[in-house]
């Protein structure tokens, strides 16, 4: 007796819903809104926290504001940075069509670079290219061209899941990156998870509480209405807590860093995301 | 560097008649003038003031823009195409400088 009863008020409740849909003439999200490729085994990105409206705005690609560092990232690849030099060649020299060689690139950054004997992100990476490769000026953190860059780059990966290597000798750093992210600091006496692993989907006053990923890194963040690395986030969160932040570029942040970007492993690249 | 990217999306062809829809878009920072920096220093007001489209040389939009608009600004606007030719873009900011931009539109 039960289950029919129960199937028959499931199929009222379904075609109810069904004629409410097809009643509502609210526009539907956009046809690329395809929300359910960023959950990944309950790993969330932060674009699922967004209105429609914001995912929209993200997925056009003449809407989104951060696509104007893209195209400017796309001049700059193939911009010589100092004429002067002996070496003088832009990214093109080496490194072709940044389409193909540039493809995945995003996904699997921070990474240990065999060179510096350390892990480094894509912004140290591009500022070392332009100083051994061009021998130009390295580009300041958080300035236009360094943004524009990493965008750009980042780009070419759009959609491939995010893998860091965290093992061999990445490890350590890993490490160094988990320690801090469960560390409390500052006057608020707050770790990066008592937020962004306990509670998150709770509110912040207006502000849901995402899981903090950086798939989307370098993005247009609507607050501080221009583009921001990683790293800046870290620093504007430590900041939130009343705690002294980092340098950019530091050590602690980029182990930080890898230790984040392992958290949203397999999430999707989506340079230039936008975020609140 | 102060480059100023702009990016303007209009249809490549159209139909003598048809109403077009123009999208455009500045890189600009649209400081409003009311803000202090982090370390309690006064941001000066810098805005693109106006932005003018002018379809072969005739003036089809024209807007001033104030402190209320975000960074970046995104406009909309519709035309109706009536011959082949160009259309320019110009933008007018705060510290006298001009950025422009031009598309071309075939109209059959």
């Amino acid at each position: 007796m039960r289950r029919p009863r129960l199937g028959s008020t499931m199929r009222t409740l379904m075609l109810a819903i069904a004629c409410i849909a097809a009643a509502t003439s609210v526009p539907a999200a956009a046809p690329t809104d395809d929300l359910a490729r960023y959950p990944v085994s309950g790993r969330r990105s932060g674009y699922t926290y967004l209105s429609p409206e914001t995912r929209a705005q993200q997925k056009d690609e003449f809407a989104n504001p951060g696509m104007l560092w893209v195209e400017q990232g796309e001049r700059l690849w193939s911009l010589v940075p100092d004429k002067s030099k002996a070496q003088a060649q832009s990214c093109v020299g080496c490194h072709g069509d940044a389409a193909k060689s540039m493809r995945g690139v995003a996904a699997r950054y921070p990474a240990f670079d065999r060179g510096e004997g350390h892990v480094v992100s894509l912004e140290h990476r591009i500022n070392a290219c332009r100083v051994k490769k061009q021998g130009a000026t390295p580009f300041a953190w958080e300035s236009q061209g360094l943004l524009a860059m990493t965008a750009y780059v980042s780009r070419q990966s759009l959609d491939m899941p995010v893998s860091v290597k965290v093992t061999g000798p990445a490890a350590r750093s890993f490490e160094r990156g988990r320690t801090a992210y469960y560390q409390r600091r500052g006057q608020l006496d707050m770790a990066c998870a008592h937020c962004h692993e306990e509670r998150t989907g709770a509110r912040l006053r207006a502000e849901v509480i995402s899981q903090g990923q950086i798939n989307g890194h370098p993005v247009y963040r609507q607050l501080w209405q221009t583009m921001g690395s990683a790293q800046r986030m870290f620093a504007w969160c430590n900041d939130a807590v009343r705690a002294d932040p980092y340098a950019y570029g530091s050590q602690e942040y980029t182990d930080l860093e890898l230790f984040v970007k392992w958290r949203g492993r397999g999430l999707p690249v989506e340079t230039p995301a936008i975020r609140r | 560097m102060a480059e100023r990217t702009t990016r303007v999306r209009v249809p490549a062809k159209a139909r003598r008649g048809e109403i077009i829809q123009i999208k455009c878009m500045i890189m600009h920072p649209m400081e409003n003038g009311f803000r202090f920096d982090t370390q309690g220093t006064f941001v000066p007001i810098h805005l693109i003031n106006t932005f003018e489209c002018r379809y072969n040389g005739e003036e089809v939009f024209r807007t001033r823009l104030g402190t209320g608009m975000a960074a970046n600004p995104l406009l909309t606007f519709n035309t109706i195409a009536t011959e082949s030719g160009t259309i320019d873009f110009r933008w007018y900011d705060d510290d006298g400088s001009q950025h422009t931009a031009q598309a071309r539109i075939e109209v059959e």
